[in-house]
């Protein structure tokens, strides 16, 4: 499912980024890279959301999120 | 003494800056909110009788390159070879930040790896084994703390012994990554791997081969430090982070964006209320003591009178004027350092994320902005952290528009004549309109000029820290002064000129209303009519405020002829006489509006590095600020009668 709709404080493996090579490659830098655990701490009302991905805090714009396919850990 | 050059790399907020403060005693600008340093900086010291050049480079998160900044660490390293380059890295942020180190190990480049902030450890229950950590990656490992100076001389001596590395790690990939190695170039393992990243530079020297494993080698490395990291950090006790407290109030879906609005509404008062409180007394001490005292010195030594009048009404009375609002602009910066050093800034911009989309920006964008607040120059180059050229330029465009300190004076004196008791609701006025101007053109630039390209935020956010006491000195202390010198140097030499311009033209000594000043300010009267503001005056003092903004009330002592030891009230009266208060309010439209000063044009210059954007963004702002107080005035006639 898309990052966007998942909740706050969810737990979620990383699937896929389905963005422009530059953005992705970014992304993959700052360590979200395939199979990665991270979780969703701030969410706003149809705006940017912030993970936590490898002992960082990451602020994504809403568009981003929308491109990241990621699968919730149960 | 030999000498030797280190450089400073790191991740962006690692705290490089701060280090690199540390060993050259420099007081360079340190802000929790990535991307802070955006210029190489160099500096040096000694240590046991080595002189050690050092340059702090701007932070990265990997070696490649998307924007600016991360471009010029790289082609430093690459190109300068420096004898040793400290790799800071975050201690409890050490997975993401080992990347960009694994990625320095593999160019077999010089490092030692300094782990910083130790002093956060314990608070966060972490342990770290350095010995491990240097068993694994085969790099010299010191841990320090560079705000709180531990560690800093193991650095040092470990720099000035370092022998150059004989054994190095090789991170293992897997197998079709390693088999891909071997087809590219197996004894330049670096630039192999390098082009399995699609590095463009690399990707030239290697001609028809070609590999879609970028992805995997990615993978592959975070892998690798994960593994590493299993045997050297150690959990010694849980630990709920404070800022994820402190976030689910201030980041809150709802509660969020009043806090900013309350928080940004207590800067600008108290920037105004203390600021003002001290006015009077430095007015009182510029025009009565200062001037009475250089007076009474003239008369004794018998001075001859235009010099004394040179003195007095143009120099103590431009300089002290402008110096009147020092506190003011202290204070705004004391709390605008605040702001970014306790890590609200990337707060801000993710708060305002999602309003900025809504015009075709993002809320990145929103960090220069506030800078602007301040001062234009220091913003402008902040706008080096927007990874997309397009983006950079409309953000470069725009700033301007945004209300910098040097404006603040004309508003205060103009408010105070012409709207006592509604001050603040000017001012107020006047920011607003500054923003909404600026997001009202980036919104016509991305439907026109730079259309096409959707902008997003990525964007770390910093743990909250309590800002240090000795930064913000530091960092306050650097805009008083700077204040003071664009006082001593800019409007002393403007107040001089002006002086000289209203008191003489082609036949001498003249009056005022004949002198060169007044014909320069007819020449360009007629078209501020429109707005209200015809007077050769205002045109004159318009003109010399592209100099600084501040000359707009230094000289307006001068401008309008006051002999010796006006005051503010005294200034009061003339203006009154020349303007209503509509026109008053259309000429601080215009103030806010018009081209930027030279300080600010020179950086526009350095940073779009072309002629065309710089005159474009001084012609645009003049035809901007003009319509708008032109429609101010005449709308505002409508109704006024
Ligand atoms: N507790 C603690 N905080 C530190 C230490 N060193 C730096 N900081 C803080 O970390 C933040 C970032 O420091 P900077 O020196 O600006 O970091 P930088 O790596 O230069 O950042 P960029 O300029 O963005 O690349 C600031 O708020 C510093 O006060 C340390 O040793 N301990």
């Amino acid at each position: 499912m898309s990052l966007s709709k998942v909740n706050v404080g969810t737990s979620v493996i990383l699937h896929q980024i389905n963005y422009g090579l530059n953005l992705k490659k970014k992304l993959q830098d700052m360590g979200l890279t395939p199979g990665v655990e991270f979780s969703v701490v701030s969410k706003t009302n149809s705006g940017p959301i912030i993970i936590e991905v490898r002992g960082s805090r990451l602020a994504l714009g809403r568009g981003i999120a929308e491109k990241i396919d990621v699968e919730i850990v149960s | 003494m030999s000498e030797m050059n280190v450089a400073i790399v790191g991740n962006p907020n690692s705290g490089k800056t701060t280090l690199f403060n540390r060993l050259t005693g420099a007081n360079h600008y340190v802000g929790n909110w990535a991307g802070v340093t955006v210029e190489k900086k160099e500096g040096y010291l000694k240590h046991k009788n080595k002189r050690i050049n050092v340059i702090d480079l701007p932070g990265k998160y990997s070696l490649s390159t998307y924007s600016l900044e991360e471009k010029i660490a790289r082609d430093y390293i690459l190109n300068e070879k420096p004898d040793v380059i400290i790799n800071v890295v975050s201690a409890s942020n050490l997975e993401r930040n080992l990347y960009l180190t694994l990625q320095l190990i593999e160019m077999k480049l010089p490092i030692i790896l300094a782990i910083n902030m130790i002093d956060e450890l314990d608070r966060k229950g972490l342990a770290i084994d350095y010995a491990e950590l240097e068993r694994q990656l085969k790099v010299r490992v010191v841990p320090i703390s560079a705000a709180k100076n531990q560690g800093i001389e193991q650095l040092l001596d470990e720099v000035i012994n370092y022998e150059g590395c004989h054994e190095f790690l090789n991170v293992s990939y897997s197998q079709i990554v390693e088999e891909a190695i071997r087809t590219i170039d197996e004894d330049t393992r670096w630039k192999a791997v390098k082009f399995l990243e699609n590095d463009m530079e690399i990707r030239s020297e290697y001609d028809g081969i070609d590999f879609d494993l970028e992805e995997v080698v990615i993978q592959d490395r975070y892998t690798f430090i994960t593994n590493v990291l299993k045997n050297v950090i150690h959990h010694v006790h849980g630990y709920e982070p404070i800022t994820d407290k402190i976030d689910k109030i201030v980041l809150h879906k709802y509660l969020g964006l009043p806090i900013f609005a309350a928080v940004m509404a207590f800067v600008f008062y108290m920037t105004f209320t203390i600021g003002s409180f001290f006015v009077e007394y430095l007015d009182y001490f510029f025009s009565e003591i200062v001037s009475g005292f250089v007076s009474n010195v003239f008369t004794t030594y018998g001075v001859s009178l235009w010099l004394h009048n040179l003195i007095i009404d143009g120099v103590i009375g431009g300089v002290g004027g402008v110096l009147t609002f020092l506190p003011n602009i202290a204070i705004l910066f004391l709390f605008i350092s605040i702001l970014e050093d306790s890590g609200y800034m990337g707060r801000a911009a993710y708060l305002m994320d999602k309003w900025m989309q809504r015009v075709g920006l993002n809320g990145k964008f929103f960090i220069p902005m506030l800078l602007g607040f301040g001062c234009n120059v220091p913003a402008i180059m902040s706008t080096r952290t927007l990874e997309n050229p397009k983006d950079r330029l409309i953000a470069i465009l725009i700033n301007p528009f945004m209300s910098c300190s040097a404006r603040f004076p004309v508003y205060v004196l103009f408010a105070s004549v012409f709207f006592k008791g509604y001050e603040a609701i000017v001012m107020l006025s006047l920011y607003l309109l500054g923003i909404f101007v600026a997001v009202a053109v980036a919104y016509i630039f991305r439907k026109t000029v730079f259309k096409g390209d959707e902008t997003h935020l990525i964007m770390e956010i910093p743990d909250y820290r309590m800002p240090q006491i000795k930064n913000l000195i530091v960092h306050v202390w650097e805009r008083v002064k700077d204040y003071i010198v664009k006082a001593g140097t800019v409007i002393f030499a403007a107040s001089v000129i002006l002086w000289g311009l209203l008191n003489y033209n082609f036949s001498g000594s003249a009056d005022i209303a004949s002198s060169f000043g007044a014909s320069i300010g007819k020449f360009f009267a007629p078209v501020l009519g429109l707005a209200g503001f015809g007077n050769w005056q205002s045109a004159l003092s318009l003109l010399s405020g592209i100099f600084a903004k501040e000359i707009v009330v230094s000289n307006t002592a001068i401008i309008y002829g006051l002999g010796e030891t006006a005051n503010l009230t005294q200034l009061g009266n003339v203006l009154g006489k020349a303007f209503t208060p509509l026109s008053a309010y259309a000429f601080l439209v215009f103030v806010l509006l018009y081209t930027p000063c030279v300080a600010v044009i020179g950086v526009i210059k350095r940073e779009t590095n072309s002629w065309k954007w710089t005159g474009f963004s001084v012609a645009y702002q003049l035809v901007i600020a003009l319509t708008l107080s032109t429609l101010v005035y005449q709308i505002g006639r409508l109704f006024i009668g």
